[in-house]
């Protein structure tokens, strides 16, 4: 179904949130420099799945992983039980539902990265922040003022100062958990177009409740349903032609 | 409903509506008023012998010679050694608690015991102390003594107030440090401990404006009420230059000044009393100022 080189192989993953399964037997293939887009009803784990990606959900009890989510090409398994979750981090990066810039200044909140990775020359420092913004579309927009509190800009620019942020630490994979959900219209077209852009870089997996975007940004759709992957195809097959009854009912606008 | 009914009912809530207006603004009147009166008493009695003699002279058999330079240094030492200890210990517990402490019964046992020890009377402390540091360790009737025995009196407040503080730092931030691979610690030190400083350093300060006017502990430990000379300068012109011999003098603080002179029969005492009382309030004060301070600064950088 995936015709291009594979970035991540999921393989009967489940989850569960102490005695409740979250997810239920997921296989899918990520495709490299590819934009895979997963969709489905509020609660459906679209998220959960995302943040097994870099391990999000280590940092809270009772939460416990089966299967194995291969990350190639060196074959590591993500969510093994001896893998340390830092190292998965170090190599997948993560956008966030709400801007969360952190309460320092822009330089500060793009180097942190970088610096967690023990980059200290301030030359260095200084061009991977600016490569990074430029990167995220922000760099004309705030290169006058990198060391203002970066809660002094918009939602949209806090949001691609977040994505500045995450492609400051050159990841694997970027992981986006519904970007767009708390920017208004104009905000989340830039947002979409740097998607488009960020993909001839780096792989992208990204959670939308927004099945237009899903339509415009992705390669691949993945569709959701309680836990459970109901249909993985091409983005345009998915939307033209899906497969399974629920997937049709969900695109029409059936339930959801 | 017809409109005069409706009239009716309006009538009757807003009369509710002025009722408890009323008792609202009597109460705070009374409880002002009551302050203020306090405050006017003391500055009436004591502004007559606020004058700087009466801060650089020692206690004496006479009132008017009478002055507070031994409890006033013998309290800075105090709040010195109490800052010093209760600080790093209070704010490390808060943190470890918060951010590395798995939540499992035995730390819910802990919480709960900590939120214990903040109402435990101050005299508590003191026993312990007594038993503690002055019998057991035999650091004396000392400063040592008397600034240990408030930081353990105002520790769970400090703890408390760090994890209120920590706990106030929104998940997203958190997530957001760890996503970009961040230890646990580098987390901690580059984000935990900056955006709850503000929290942090309130508590602190409140907890030591409590403590500074603290006397029922310092009495058990058994300071003494008369103090006519100063402890030994931690500085001196032979090495090694700083010396910690003043830990184990012995010391008396503000608060049993005051009692000292509001327990003697002679009315120059009394005013005596009131001015060092003066002194003290104004020193809480300026500790309050700061928190309040700390406060506005911080969270004018920080709005999540």
């Amino acid at each position: 179904m995936v015709e291009e080189r594979l970035k991540a192989e999921v393989r009967d993953l489940n989850f569960y949130y102490g005695s409740v399964k979250a997810l239920k037997d997921i296989n899918l293939s990520i495709a490299e420099k590819k934009v895979t887009a997963l969709i489905g009803p509020s609660g459906c784990g679209k998220t959960t799945y995302l943040r097994c990606f870099n391990r999000m959900h280590d940092l809270y009890p009772h939460n416990r992983y089966e299967g194995e989510i291969i990350l190639n090409p060196d074959g590591l398994n993500i969510i093994g039980p001896d893998i340390d979750p830092i190292e998965v981090r170090m190599r997948i990066s993560m956008v966030f539902q709400r801007p969360n810039p952190f309460p320092k200044s822009i330089y500060e909140n793009v180097a942190y990265g970088p610096r967690v990775r023990g980059v200290r020359k301030r030359s260095d420092l200084d061009e991977r922040v600016e490569k990074s913004l430029r990167g995220a579309a922000l760099w004309d927009e705030v290169k006058d003022r990198l060391h203002d509190l970066a809660f002094n800009l918009s939602g949209g620019q806090q949001q691609r100062l977040c994505i500045a942020r995450a492609l400051a630490t050159d990841p694997e994979i970027l992981l986006f958990d519904e970007p767009t959900s708390a920017l208004d219209p104009i905000a989340t077209a830039k947002v979409e177009e740097l998607i488009l852009e960020l993909k001839e870089e780096v792989t992208i997996l990204i959670v939308t409740h927004n099945m237009q975007q899903a339509a415009r940004v992705s390669d691949y759709t993945a569709f959701m349903y309680i836990g459970e992957l109901i249909e993985f195809d091409k983005t345009d097959k998915v939307f033209t032609v899906p497969s399974q009854k629920l997937t049709e009912d969900y695109i029409t606008g059936r339930f959801g | 409903m017809t409109d005069k009914d409706i009239k009716k009912r309006i009538a009757i809530s807003k009369f509710w509506d002025y009722t408890f207006m009323t008792i609202g603004v009597l109460s705070t009147l009374i409880g002002f008023s009551v302050l203020f009166a306090l405050m006017s008493d003391l500055f009436v009695n004591g502004m007559s012998r606020f004058t700087y003699t009466f801060i650089s002279s020692y206690p004496s058999r006479f009132p008017e010679e009478a002055g507070i330079l031994s409890p006033l240094v013998g309290t800075t030492l105090i709040m010195l050694v109490t800052a010093f200890v209760s600080i790093p210990l209070g704010v490390g517990a808060g943190i470890y608690l918060e951010e590395y402490a798995k939540k499992n019964w035995l730390t819910n046992i802990i919480e709960i015991n900590i939120t214990n020890l903040a109402g435990v009377p101050s005299i508590i402390y003191g026993l312990l102390a007594l038993g503690l540091f002055v019998y057991y360790f035999e650091f004396g009737q000392s400063i040592l003594t008397g600034g240990l025995a408030l930081a353990l009196l105002i520790l769970p407040m400090i703890i408390m107030a760090t994890r209120e503080a920590i706990r106030a730092i929104p998940k997203h931030i958190r997530e957001a440090s760890y996503a970009l691979g961040a230890t646990k610690w580098q987390t901690v030190r580059d984000h935990i401990i900056p955006y709850s400083m503000g929290g942090i350093l309130t508590g602190v300060i409140m907890g030591l404006s409590r403590a500074i006017g603290e006397t029922a502990p310092i009495i058990t430990i058994g300071a003494l009420t008369f103090i006519a000379f100063l402890p030994t300068s931690p500085v001196s012109t032979e090495f090694p230059y700083i010396n910690f011999n003043w830990l184990f003098d012995p010391f008396t603080v503000m608060p049993i000044q005051v009692f000292n002179w509001v327990s003697r029969p002679q009315a120059a005492f009394h005013q005596n009393a009131a001015a060092a009382g003066i002194i003290l309030l104004a020193m809480t004060l300026v500790m309050n100022g700061i928190a309040i301070y700390i406060r506005y600064r911080f969270r004018k950088r920080i709005k999540w």
